[in-house]
């Protein structure tokens, strides 16, 4: 057990999966709760969509999330919107810092650098996730990478930044809505690292408390306000 | 990466030439070796634009993919517009604004209420102008993905901080696109009136359209 994992109390934990490197998996996490997922082994990239789970035409749009927030990358206190101006999870713990919404997923084609064999990319992943669920190619919008850090330069130039999550960090998203998350747990496309060696992850889905009306994430400016009165009234 | 070409192409032997008014939708398959021209006639005038396969619309433009050909986030010329299955759908050929966003996205009326009031959601959006297009050749909001905005200037620093500010793209600039397959293009006219995207002051644009040359 990783002392991330024991920081949370036993008893909150309503169900835990490790997700093995290369694997997808996807989820129904119901609003209020929150999905903790740990890179216990540290992680070169987590790929992610969200969809409300009661109508998956709502669905997480990362041109939305980052010029709401003016942050093309992610951190504790943000959120992320869905495609209707709504709020599918806050981001109430995150011990990494910063996760990518420019550089989309892998594919064929990103894999190439590893060589023959047998290696699993986040786009075939979502397609299969997504095919289970009576979606598919038309709903993987460009999507979230957790754990992974790109910059852009002056001149616009997209390049990786080798800082990704460590052993131990992890990120918590508090569902808003009920949410249905997709995961792959692929290398980032832009990870130059040419040996494909995906870890292990955990996704732990546990009872978070209520929100306070202080909430980080549901006070951290006047989007967000709205944001979440746009949710809310869904739930009154 | 930026850059600015000569235009060469003669609109006098363009098969298509009209004006697009300020707010509205417009589409049209771009067959394979045409070229169109968006003129952002009035300066700073924001084009939402999305292309599909037109012979097999799940197949359509893809920002990360596109972004990631190139190593870059801006769209200018030489950039090929790639798709969600790793084809090169169409080719800026020319561009006299120097760069463009694909980051940013389009705005809608829900959007809109979170980022500039609640009561900013009974505003015309780009979303709006996509879905009327869409809807005429039997698409519909599962078809809406991240889009390009031509002449909007949406700069990221390396903090990945991103802000829509005033434009650079001055009256009569140009973007050529050669398309590579039958491509699908859907353009809104950005409405928007809360931000610099259009100078708060929503403009026409022409567009122009050669046979391969």
């Amino acid at each position: 057990m990783t002392a991330t994992q024991s920081d949370l109390d036993r008893n909150l934990i309503i169900k835990e999966e490790t997700i093995p490197g290369g694997a997808y998996w996807s989820s129904a996490i119901r609003r209020g709760t929150t999905l903790r997922i740990i890179a216990p082994e540290g992680s070169r990239g987590v790929a992610c969509l969200c969809y409300n789970a009661d109508n998956s035409i709502e669905r997480f749009n990362a041109a939305d999330t980052a010029k709401i927030q003016f942050s093309a990358f992610l951190k504790k206190g943000m959120v992320i919107y869905s495609d209707m101006g709504r709020v599918l999870f806050s981001i109430t713990e995150d011990t990494c810092g910063c996760h990518d919404m420019l550089g989309g997923c892998s594919n064929l084609a990103s894999n190439a650098k590893y060589g023959e064999g047998d290696f699993r990319n986040s786009r075939d992943n979502f397609s299969l996730a997504l095919t289970k669920r009576n979606l598919g190619k038309q709903d993987i919008m460009p999507n979230l990478n957790l754990f992974t850090r790109v910059t852009v330069e002056p001149n616009g130039n997209l390049v990786w930044a080798e800082k990704t999550a460590q052993s131990g960090d992890f990120i918590d998203l508090r569902a808003e809505m009920n949410v249905l998350i997709v995961l792959s747990n692929c290398p980032h496309p832009l990870d130059p690292n040419p040996v494909y060696d995906p870890k292990p992850i955990q996704a732990i889905a546990w009872n978070s408390p209520e929100p306070t009306e202080h909430d980080l994430c549901r006070t951290a400016n006047p989007q967000v306000i709205r944001g979440f009165q746009n949710t809310d009234a869904v739930f009154i | 990466m930026t850059m600015t070409t000569t235009a060469t192409l003669d609109p006098k032997l363009a098969i298509y030439d009209r004006v697009l008014s300020a707010r509205k939708p417009w589409s049209r398959v771009i067959e394979k070796g045409q070229t169109l021209r968006i003129v952002d006639l009035g300066g700073n005038q924001a084009v939402d634009f999305l292309v599909y396969n037109a012979d097999d619309r799940i197949d359509r433009y893809s920002a990360p993919d596109t972004i990631r050909a190139q190593g870059n986030i801006f769209i200018t010329t030489g950039t090929k517009l790639y798709s969600n299955n790793g084809n090169v759908m169409m080719t800026v050929t020319h561009d006299t604004c120097g760069r463009h966003d694909t980051s940013g996205g389009a705005c809608s009326c829900e959007s809109n209420s979170v980022r500039f009031g609640l009561d900013k959601k009974w505003q015309h959006a780009c979303v709006e102008n996509f879905l009327y297009a869409l809807k005429d050749h039997g698409m519909g909001k599962r078809d809406m993905t991240s889009n390009i905005n031509f002449f909007m200037n949406v700069p990221v620093s390396q903090d990945g901080t991103l802000e829509i500010v005033d434009g650079i793209s001055d009256p009569g600039s140009i973007v050529d696109l050669r398309a590579e397959i039958n491509a699908l293009v859907v353009i809104s006219n950005c409405p928007q009136m809360n931000n610099p995207c259009n100078g708060y002051d929503p403009t026409p644009i022409q567009l122009i359209i050669w046979d391969e040359v």
